[in-house]
C-alpha cells in the first residue's frame, strides 16, 4: 500500500477544483459558510467533520447538483493551474461546460440507481449517457469487477445493501471520472465489496485521480489519504494542507473520536 | 446528434420502466373508464345528447386521467435521487425533459386508444369516417397537455401536496386547448363532420409556444 | 420616503374625485344607463391588473438571468396586486352583468377568461406557498409565472373565439364614439386607479424587502454567534491548539 507521506501523484491525469469562499444556504440553514479550498490534481482527500459540518453540501457543489448561493467553485484541469470551466456563484451567467460533467464521478448518500432495471440495464444506461464506446465490453467488465456478474439481469429491488454500493460505486466508477467524490462509500459495504473497493482506490491514486472522500467512520482508506481536510460548523477548521503529511491531523482525530 | 441519442435512450429507458410495471397506464386507463361511465349514470344521456356532450366528456376524462399520470414523471425520479444521476451526466436538460414528455405522450396515446373506442360503444357514437381527423386533434390535444403537464410536474416535484398540487396548477392553464380540444370534437362528431380549421391551427399553434418555452427553460428546471 | 404622504394624499384624492365623478358626473349612457358606469372602474381595473402582471412576469424573467433577490420580491409582489385587480375586475363585471343579463355570471369570453386567469395567478401564489427552500421557491416560481403570463393571450384569444356576450368595447376598436366628458372622466378613474395599484406594489414589496433582510440579518447574527462559541472539544488535537483555519 502506498504510504500516505508520500507526495501526491503529478496529477497528469487528475481534475483539480477551487473553491472560493463558497457559501450554501437552504433558506434558514446556512450549509457552508465562506469555504476556501484548492484541492490540485492528484490529490486524495480525505473531507472530516461531524454530521451537519457540510460535507455532503460541498460534495454535491463540486458534483454540480447545486450552485453556491456565493462565491465560485473552478474547476482547474490535469496541467495545474489552466481552467477548464468555470461555475461562479452567480447562476445563470455560465453553463457548466458538459466536458466536465463528464469528467466527475460521484457515490452520494442515495443509491443513484433505478431500481426496476437490472444492474446490467443501469450501467448500460449511464454509458450512453456518458457517450461511451463499447459499451456491452464496458458493462460486463465493471460487473466482473465488483463482483456482481452473476446478478447482472436481476433488478436492483432484489439486491442487498452492500450490493447496491458496490453497483453504486461501479456506476460512478463507469465513465473513469478524473475527479471522483465520495460521500461516505463504504457504508453498507460487505467485507468482499470493502477489499474491491480498497484496491480500487489505490488504483485510482496511482493512476493520478483526484478522490475527495468524505467520511466520518474510522475508515480503513483513510490511509490513502495525501491531505486531510475539516470542516466543522460550515467552515474549514483544519487542513493538513498539499504536499503535507497528513497523518498527525488523521491520528488526532482518531484519538478523538 | 449527441442530444438526440441521449433522448432516445431515455425514452428508451421511461418505457421500459412502464412497462415492466404498467401501474400508470392501467391506472390511467381505469380511471378515464370510470369517468366515462359516470357520465352516464349522472345524465342518462339520449344518442343526440351523447354526441353533443360527448367530445366534452372525453376530454374532461383525458384531462383528469392525463393531469394525474404526468405527476410521477419527475416524481418517481425522486426515490434513489436518480434525477440527480441524471442531472450529472452531460446530456442536456431538454433531453431529460423530452424524454419524458414523449414518454407520456405515449402512454396517454395508449389509454386514448382503448378509451375511445370504449366511449363509441358505450354511447352509440359513430366514429365512421373521422378517425384520421379524430386521431389528428387528439395528437394535438394530448402534445399540449403532455409538455405542459410534464413541466409542471418538475416544478412541483420539489413542492408539498404535489399530487394536488399539479392538477391545480395545470387544469386552468389548459382551458384554451379544453376549448379548443372540445370545439373541434363536437363539430366533428357533428351532422357535418368537419374539422374546423381554426381550433386546429389553434392547438398547434399552442403546442409550438408552450414546446419552444420548456426547451429555452429546461435548464432552469434541472436546478436543484 | 418624505415624498409617501403627499403622494398617498394625491392618489387619495383621484379616487375619490374619480369615483365622484364617475357616479355624479359622468353624462348618462343611451342604452344602459347607471350601469354603464361600472365601466370607469371595470376597465382601468383590468389594465392595472395587466400592468402588475407584466411587472411580475418580466421580473421572473430578471430573476432567472440576474438572480437578484430584488425581482423574486418584485415578481410576487406583482403577482399579487394582479389577483387583487383581477377579482376586483371580476366582481365589478359581475355587477354590472346582474342588471344588463339578467344573470351573476355568464360564460362569455371577458369573464371567462378573466376567471380562468384569477385562477392561473392563485396557483402561482399557491405553488410559491409550497414550496420551502426559498432559491428553488424562486426559480421554479418564476417558471410558472413565465408560463402563465404567456397564457394570458392565449386563454382571451380561446374564449373571443368562442363567445361573445360582453357589450362592445367602446375604447378600443369599437364602432361607438365617446362622448367628451365620459373620456375625461374615464382618464381620470384610469389615473387613479393605476395610482393605487401602483402604491400597493411598491408596499407589498417592500414588506417582502423588509421580511427579506431580515432573514439575512437573523443568519448573519447566528453565523458570527457560532463562529464565537467554542468549537467541540474532539475536534482539537488534546494538549496541542490547532489554529482553527477559517477563512473569513
Amino acid at each position: 500500500m502506498a504510504s500516505a507521506a508520500a507526495p501526491p501523484h503529478t496529477g497528469q491525469q487528475g481534475l483539480g477544483i477551487r473553491f472560493d469562499r463558497v457559501e450554501r444556504r437552504f433558506g434558514p440553514l446556512v450549509a457552508l459558510r465562506s469555504v476556501s479550498l484548492e484541492i490540485i490534481p492528484g490529490e486524495f482527500v480525505a473531507l472530516l467533520g461531524h454530521n451537519g459540518a457540510g460535507k455532503t453540501t460541498l460534495l454535491r457543489i463540486a458534483a454540480q447538483l447545486m450552485r453556491p448561493s456565493r462565491g465560485s467553485v473552478i474547476f482547474v484541469g490535469p496541467r495545474p493551474g489552466a481552467p477548464v470551466a468555470d461555475l461562479p456563484g452567480k447562476p445563470g451567467d455560465e453553463i457548466p461546460a458538459a466536458s466536465v460533467k463528464a469528467l466527475v464521478g460521484l457515490v452520494g448518500h442515495s443509491l443513484l440507481l433505478y431500481d426496476e432495471l437490472s444492474a446490467a440495464e443501469n450501467l448500460t444506461l449511464f454509458a450512453k449517457l456518458y457517450a461511451l464506446d463499447s459499451v456491452s465490453a464496458r458493462v460486463a467488465a465493471a460487473l466482473e469487477s465488483c463482483g456482481l456478474a452473476t446478478r447482472a439481469t436481476s433488478q436492483v429491488r432484489t439486491f442487498s445493501r452492500g450490493m447496491r454500493q458496490r453497483l453504486a460505486i461501479a456506476r460512478a466508477l463507469l465513465h473513469s471520472p478524473r475527479l471522483l467524490l465520495l460521500d461516505e462509500p463504504a457504508a453498507g459495504l460487505d467485507t468482499q465489496g470493502l477489499a474491491w473497493f480498497s484496491a480500487t482506490l489505490e488504483r485510482l491514486r496511482g493512476d493520478g485521480c483526484t478522490v475527495i472522500m468524505s467520511t466520518h467512520a474510522r475508515n480503513e482508506s483513510l490511509d490513502l489519504a495525501t491531505r486531510a481536510v475539516v470542516l466543522a460548523a460550515g467552515r474549514v477548521q483544519d487542513d493538513s494542507g498539499p504536499g503535507a503529511d497528513p497523518r498527525p491531523l488523521l491520528e488526532s482525530l482518531r484519538a478523538e473520536a | 446528434m449527441k442530444a438526440l441519442h441521449a433522448t432516445w435512450t431515455l425514452f428508451a429507458k421511461e418505457c421500459r420502466l412502464e412497462f415492466r410495471t404498467r401501474e400508470l397506464l392501467t391506472a390511467t386507463v381505469v380511471f378515464s373508464l370510470i369517468i366515462i361511465v359516470f357520465f352516464s349514470f349522472a345524465f342518462d344521456p339520449t344518442p343526440a345528447e351523447s354526441r353533443r356532450y360527448g367530445p366534452g366528456l372525453l376530454w374532461i376524462a383525458f384531462f383528469f386521467a392525463g393531469s394525474l399520470m404526468v405527476n410521477p414523471s419527475f416524481a418517481r425520479e425522486q426515490i434513489n435521487d436518480t434525477l440527480d444521476a441524471l442531472r450529472m451526466a452531460p446530456v442536456p436538460s431538454f433531453a431529460v425533459l423530452s424524454a419524458k414528455i414523449l414518454a407520456n405522450l405515449l402512454f396517454l396515446s395508449i389509454a386514448e386508444a382503448i378509451l375511445v373506442p370504449v366511449f363509441s360503444v358505450f354511447y352509440n357514437v359513430s366514429l365512421a369516417g373521422i378517425v384520421g381527423r379524430l386521431i389528428l386533434v387528439l395528437v394535438l390535444g394530448t402534445v399540449g397537455l403532455v409538455i405542459t403537464g410534464t413541466v409542471f410536474s418538475a416544478i412541483s416535484a420539489h413542492a408539498r401536496m404535489r399530487e394536488l398540487l399539479l392538477p391545480v396548477l395545470l387544469l386552468p392553464f389548459l382551458t384554451p386547448v379544453l376549448i379548443a380540444a372540445v370545439s373541434t370534437t363536437i363539430s366533428l362528431f357533428g351532422d357535418a363532420r368537419e374539422l374546423d380549421r381554426t381550433w386546429v391551427t389553434f392547438l398547434a399553434g399552442f403546442d409550438i409556444v408552450f414546446l419552444a418555452a420548456s426547451w429555452i427553460l429546461s435548464d432552469f428546471l434541472a436546478e436543484g | 420616503m418624505k415624498a409617501r404622504i403627499p403622494i398617498t394624499l394625491l392618489v387619495a384624492g383621484l379616487v375619490f374625485f374619480g369615483g365622484f365623478a364617475g357616479l355624479f358626473i359622468a353624462p348618462d349612457e343611451a342604452t344602459m344607463h347607471q350601469i354603464q358606469r361600472i365601466f370607469y372602474f371595470h376597465v382601468p381595473l383590468w389594465t392595472a391588473m395587466t400592468l402588475a402582471l407584466s411587472i411580475s412576469c418580466f421580473s421572473c424573467i430578471a430573476w432567472l438571468v440576474s438572480r437578484r433577490p430584488t425581482f423574486d420580491l418584485l415578481a410576487v409582489a406583482g403577482a399579487e396586486v394582479g389577483v387583487l385587480c383581477c377579482t376586483g375586475g371580476l366582481i365589478t363585471g359581475m355587477l354590472w352583468g346582474k342588471p344588463v343579463w339578467g344573470i351573476w355570471w355568464t360564460w362569455d369570453a371577458r369573464l371567462t377568461s378573466t376567471f380562468v386567469l384569477w385562477l392561473l395567478y392563485i396557483s402561482y401564489l399557491l405553488l410559491r406557498e409550497l414550496v420551502e427552500d426559498p432559491h428553488l421557491r424562486a426559480t421554479l416560481s418564476a417558471v410558472f409565472g413565465i408560463f402563465a403570463y404567456l397564457d394570458l393571450p392565449i386563454v382571451l384569444l380561446s374564449t373571443t373565439l368562442w363567445r361573445t356576450q360582453h357589450p362592445q368595447p367602446v375604447l378600443f376598436g369599437g364602432p361607438k364614439s365617446i362622448n367628451h366628458t365620459m373620456m375625461m372622466v374615464f382618464l381620470l378613474c384610469m389615473v387613479a386607479i393605476l395610482g393605487v395599484m401602483t402604491l400597493i406594489l411598491i408596499d407589498r414589496y417592500r414588506l417582502e424587502r423588509l421580511r427579506f433582510e431580515a432573514e439575512e440579518l437573523r443568519v448573519e447574527i447566528e453565523s458570527r454567534e457560532m463562529d464565537a462559541q467554542q468549537l467541540p472539544a474532539r475536534l482539537r488535537v488534546p494538549g496541542k491548539e490547532l489554529p482553527a483555519k477559517g477563512t473569513a
